[in-house]
């Protein structure tokens, strides 16, 4: 197995990169970080469209969130790997086939992550600013979104760890992530099957894991200041609070 | 664009191969399910044990398969497990239908791991006295888990398991990418053979839709039928 990270650690880590196209772990990392940073304003928009008052908005989108949470994110890919050329008039190569399915599908999930966040936050808040003499758009941007996005950020990191598992369907449409190299690694060495996709796992594993210790890390920082979550009498103090280390 | 030819998809050799597709994904996913749900239980079980090796080995199996994904577990099962037996049990296996075989392994396993989150959180939504009392009682672990605790805890349960059944129906469809003739891989044999793309997507796009939304009309229906009760 040391003969094997040895020969091949730079194929894994960035492909072809310099002399090529970049491949392997870091086309990996960048398309999920470009995927998520793309997507989020798209889970915005779309979240706040699912609460919105107005019924000519809510429902389309709650039409598009259903069907997309009730699809495969490869059937995504595949509608994105064919009719992007006929839509565009030119061939779409992997990448960005791969980044249009992964931004319409975590947009899709996001919406539904922000929507719970901005649900998380009481009433009493929302109407408050209305009263005060703030407008929809300025209650929601002032007030309700930035406790909101508070409660997501274990949610968002999480979602980055799906994104980044996601990235490996870009393996079945040939894009040279790291799951593709792997592959190729094992066409090359041919004996080793076992190895180079224990080596696969445990990439993705320290990857991932590390991440949502990141979530679980977050979620802790953002417990010691939770957002009130129902009118208390002024001066008891607040339940959850946990003493500061 | 050409126009939409949907007489293709009612009859004829195209809309067989896509209907051996569903058949055969309906039949991942029951297979899955059946072997993936004793799994999860016995995983929760791990879990939520008195003695701490037992916990460990729980916990090393959850976060070891939900940090990986499914692809590269599939891949795993089917090109670099067999590589361990030997050469003419291998050969056994690659001739027959080992590809539905190594699928479903692989979608167990992953499966388990995310239902017995959901069965674990389920356990532990139940206050620790019916535990205690059960033990009071003179139920042993197992007697007290099996006859006071699991039944209130599936109450809890049944909704995000059968969200977690829904994953695994769409889960199915990676399972092309080793050769598994399910929809999705029947629906590129389509494709390659008769460059109707939009005709054969369109027909497996509404068949992972439909069962799909069944699954949450019967989430739908449950939640309704039996209400999560707070004590």
């Amino acid at each position: 197995m040391i003969e094997l990270i040895h020969t091949y650690w730079l194929y894994f880590l960035v492909g072809q990169f310099p002399d090529g196209p970049l491949g392997g772990l870091a086309l990996t990392v960048l398309l999920a970080a470009l995927a998520l940073a793309l997507a989020l304003p798209v889970g915005l928009v779309l979240g706040l469209a699912r609460v919105s008052a107005l019924r000519a908005i809510r429902w389309p989108v709650s039409a598009l969130v259903h069907v997309v949470r009730g699809i495969p994110l490869l059937m995504v890919i595949f509608w994105a790997y064919f009719f992007l050329p006929s839509v565009t008039g030119h061939k779409t190569e992997q990448f960005s086939t791969m980044l249009i399915a992964l931004v319409v599908f975590d947009g899709v999930y996001l919406a539904e992550i922000v929507r719970a966040g901005i649900r998380g936050v009481p009433r009493g808040q929302f109407e408050a600013a209305r009263a005060l003499g703030l407008g929809y758009g300025r209650a929601m941007r002032r007030v309700v979104l930035p406790q909101a996005l508070r409660s997501m950020l274990p949610s968002l990191v999480n979602q980055f760890v799906a994104t980044i598992k996601e990235t490996s369907l870009g393996y079945i449409i040939g894009l040279t992530e790291v799951s593709f190299i792997a592959a190729q690694i094992n066409t090359q060495v041919f004996t080793h099957a076992t190895q180079v996709y224990l080596l696969l796992g445990l990439t993705y594993f320290i990857l991932c894991f590390g991440l949502s210790r990141l979530a679980v890390l977050a979620e802790r920082r953002l417990g010691r200041r939770v957002p009130p979550r129902s009118v208390r009498s002024p001066g008891s103090p607040t339940p959850t609070a946990t003493p500061t280390a | 664009m050409p126009h939409f030819d949907s007489a293709l998809l009612l009859r004829g050799q195209y809309h067989d191969w896509l209907l051996t597709g569903l058949h055969l994904s309906l039949a991942l996913w029951a297979t899955a399910f059946v072997f993936a749900l004793p799994l999860a239980i016995i995983v929760a079980l791990l879990r939520l044990a008195p003695s701490r090796a037992l916990r460990a080995l729980g916990t090393c199996y959850v976060e070891g398969i939900r940090n990986v994904p499914l692809l590269a577990h599939l891949l795993f099962w089917y090109f670099g497990a067999p590589e361990l037996l030997p050469d003419s049990l291998k050969e056994w296996l690659y001739a027959g239908n080992f590809e539905f075989v190594a699928g479903a392994i692989a979608l167990t396993l992953y499966t388990a791991a995310y239902m017995a989150e959901d069965i674990r959180s389920g356990m532990r939504a139940i206050p620790a006295v019916q535990f205690e009392a059960g033990r009071a009682l003179g139920f042993g672990f197992l007697g007290t888990t099996r006859r006071v605790v699991l039944p209130q805890a599936l109450r809890v349960t049944v909704p995000p398991l059968i969200s977690q059944t829904l994953n695994l129906w769409k889960d199915t469809s990676i399972a092309t990418v080793i050769g598994v003739a399910e929809m999705m891989y029947q629906a590129a044999r389509v494709e390659s053979a008769s460059f109707r793309s939009a005709e054969a997507f369109a027909f497996v796009t509404a068949a992972y839709l439909t069962v799909s939304l069944l699954i949450t009309a019967v989430a739908a229906w449950v939640h309704h039928r039996w209400p999560v009760r707070t004590l």
